[in-house]
């Protein structure tokens, strides 16, 4: 199992899915209305490490961000 | 390391005690930058969520770059809520001379409004309001929506 948590202002409880790379989170992701407006602007992190592809292999107990557009100072 | 705080910075004391701390390490130029929060579009004030361990590995890598120019970076910011008139946000460069320190704040506080993981919202009738619209996508974003 993999955990799924939303940062920021995605009002979402984290989740936790099977799932051997990032593709399978974008598929189960894609079907959740809710995050439509997210997937097109978020960056994401595994297990704290921002990657680019979604052909990033997962295992079991890693953690997998999604972090919105940002605006620090 | 990032100085985190909840609520507003106490900038006289940080800045101060920067000087302090690098007073006797023979640098020639301390450039802070501070950002407060302004009064506009009737804000009480702003808020802010920061994801700390991303924040720090940004920030170490940042200081890499410093370190291999001489130069040495401090970064204080608020969580939580800051009202107007206070101040959320410092960050420092110092270096030898003043070249290196003036355009490094530069690039440091463009690259922190573009990648640094906080969230901003705006505080307004009692509400907390994700500015959206002055927020921007981490470089690389979009991957999960078929983007790339």
């Amino acid at each position: 199992m993999v955990t799924i948590e939303f940062l920021g202002p995605i009002q979402k409880a984290p989740l936790t899915l099977e799932a051997s790379s990032l593709r399978d989170v974008a598929e189960v992701l894609k079907q959740d209305s809710e995050m439509a407006q997210w997937l097109e602007n978020c960056a994401v992190a595994v297990n704290d490490t921002l990657v680019a592809t979604l052909d990033t292999l997962l295992k079991d107990g890693d953690k997998v961000s999604l972090l919105p557009p940002v605006c620090g100072g | 390391m990032v100085e985190l705080y909840n609520g507003a910075l106490n900038v006289p004391e940080i800045i101060t005690r920067w000087y302090a701390e690098e007073a006797e390490y023979n640098y020639g130029a301390y450039i802070p930058f501070i950002g407060t929060v302004r009064e506009e579009d009737a804000i009480e004030g702003l808020s802010f969520d920061v994801y700390e361990p991303i924040l720090s590995s940004w920030f170490d890598a940042w200081q890499v770059k410093a370190q291999a120019l001489g130069a040495k970076l401090k970064m204080a910011h608020s969580r939580g809520d800051v009202l107007v008139h206070e101040s959320s946000y410092i960050a420092a460069v110092f270096s030898p001379k003043r070249r290196v320190a003036l355009e490094m704040i530069e690039q440091f506080v463009e690259d922190f409004k573009a990648s640094a993981p906080i969230w901003k919202y705006d505080l307004k009738n009692s509400q907390r309001l994700y500015a959206a619209d002055r927020s921007t996508a981490i470089a690389g974003a979009g991957i999960l929506g078929g983007k790339r």
